[in-house]
């Protein structure tokens, strides 16, 4: 066996010489060919393969997508134009977004992964309202152009790529973890009941996409001190839940004038959540437990 | 190991007796070692690799931080509900509270200047008016009264943790919109 792979990889290695001229042929052999030294057909006696014409039917519909380049500093954040046919595009804005960078433009920028809302990644501010680009389906009506942009008030990376670092420092910040100074009663797992599991419902589904916290006016202001929604959000998860044992910790942190109180009930968040959760209720359910 | 050897070799001799295929790439012509002419898909490309210490590439992030912009915000959002009606709310509670310390410390310093800032000299005052003043005037005022009372009680059910659906947000901020119309223009023009 072992002999035979080596002469196996004999061939293997030997299998380019053995080939024949015309097989291993790449441009630069074309004149060994002959063919090229030929005079050229004119073009008035071929044919033209022009650009593939709009069908009759087809739905043409523009995007307008902010563009920065960080390679270029100086110059200024644009709005890029595109028109996609909408009858060759997949429903959905990502869809588009993917079809533009592969077909259209590659240098288009932006995050994008699980593409079914799962990771928040695509996240971005599309016809004026936060959304995640993978949920969100393209309006039909070829009138109206979308226009797309990073999440608001973020710093820019690059097109519609945000920076979210400040964001995943202050998630870092509530400690988003359980806390617990006894042990388990059994010693081994910390037991809920029905009752008490189902208050984390519409709490632990948030993916920190941030779309939440980047459509709240006072997040755009106070983005420094203020936690902002999704945060917030996170933080009564863990007061909301009944194995944790620093609640008292948890509030004392959220005890100050910017930390928490910069939420004046704007309700942009609950509106905006692409995964349907309801950040406001979060955050009044929090200062109710603060001030109760 | 031996194999191997083998057949290198004599691949470079079939490199070496067929030119046509040596001659595919102009670089390795002069300067690449024969072994690697028998690859026909080779490319050579000038590749330089620079260093970077976790701490320098730290400080190009910093610089690359000095210059990024902040992405449009407040003029691209769309106009909804909750955040239009909260932005309206603080600015009616602002001209209502500013008109009232205006005039309350006008009114504390009108004996000062000699002003008549007296019910019965106002009251005279306006009722020579003409009436489209008096109700554009009356109307001014009780467009941020009204609306500030109505969406306050909205914003006190809210922090009893109350109506926070969507749907009902949308509703109540309608109800109240509707409410300051009606209420506004009957105490414009009523009272």
């Amino acid at each position: 066996m072992a002999a035979l792979r080596t002469t196996s990889r004999l061939f293997a290695a030997a299998r380019p010489a053995f080939k024949s001229q015309i097989r291993t042929r790449t441009m630069a052999t074309i004149t060994s060919n002959g063919t090229a030294t030929a005079p050229a057909v004119p073009p008035t006696q071929t044919t033209t393969v022009k650009e593939p014409a709009a069908d009759a039917d087809s739905k043409i519909k523009t995007f307008h997508i902010y563009r920065w380049n960080p390679d270029e500093p100086s110059t200024k954040p644009r709005m890029q134009s595109y028109t996609l046919d909408l009858n060759k595009t997949g429903p959905m804005m990502l869809d588009a977004l993917i079809r533009i960078k592969n077909e259209v433009d590659p240098t288009l920028t932006f995050r994008r992964s699980c593409r079914e809302g799962i990771c928040g990644s695509c996240a971005m501010n599309i016809d004026g309202v936060n959304t995640l680009a993978c949920l969100c389906r393209i309006p039909t009506d070829t009138k109206a152009e979308s226009k797309i942009y990073p999440l608001p008030h973020t710093y820019v990376v690059k097109d519609i790529v945000p920076d979210l670092t400040q964001f995943y420092k202050q998630y870092k910040s509530i400690k988003p973890y359980l806390q617990k100074n006894t042990p388990a009663p059994d010693g081994k797992e910390y037991r809920q009941s029905k009752e008490e599991r189902k208050k984390l419902d519409g709490l632990y589904e948030c993916i920190l996409c941030a779309c939440c916290s980047t459509s709240c006016p006072s997040y755009w202001w106070n983005s420094e001190e203020y936690l902002g929604p999704a945060v917030l959000m996170q933080s009564y998860r863990w007061l909301a839940d009944s194995r944790d044992e620093h609640k008292e910790e948890r509030k004392a942190q959220l005890d100050n004038s910017m930390s928490l109180y910069r939420c004046h009930t704007i309700l942009n968040c609950s509106r905006t959540c692409p995964k349907g959760l309801n950040p406001g209720y979060a955050i009044a359910e929090i200062k109710k437990a603060m001030a109760l | 190991m031996l194999t191997q050897r083998i057949a290198q070799q004599s691949l470079r001799r079939l490199a070496a007796s067929q030119p046509g295929l040596a001659s595919q790439s102009m670089a390795f012509k002069k300067s690449a070692a024969p072994a690697l002419i028998m690859g026909s898909s080779l490319q050579a490309r000038p590749v330089t690799t620079q260093p970077i210490k976790p701490s320098d590439s730290y400080e190009i992030l910093v610089a690359q931080r000095k210059n990024r912009p902040s992405s449009p915000h407040l003029a691209i959002y769309k106009w909804q509900i909750p955040w239009i009606l909260s932005i309206t709310n603080r600015i009616t509670g602002s001209v209502l509270s500013g008109a009232f310390y205006i005039f309350g410390s006008a009114y504390l310093v009108a004996p000062l200047f000699g002003w008549h800032l007296d019910s019965a000299s106002m009251a005279a005052a306006f009722g020579a008016w003409p009436v489209a003043a008096k109700v554009l005037t009356k109307f001014a005022f009780s467009v941020p009264f009204t609306f500030h009372s109505f969406n306050g009680i909205r914003h006190f059910v809210w922090d009893s943790g109350k109506a926070f659906k969507n749907a009902t947000v949308i509703k109540t901020g309608w109800a109240v919109m509707g409410l300051t119309g009606v209420s506004s223009l009957a105490l414009a023009l009523l009272l």
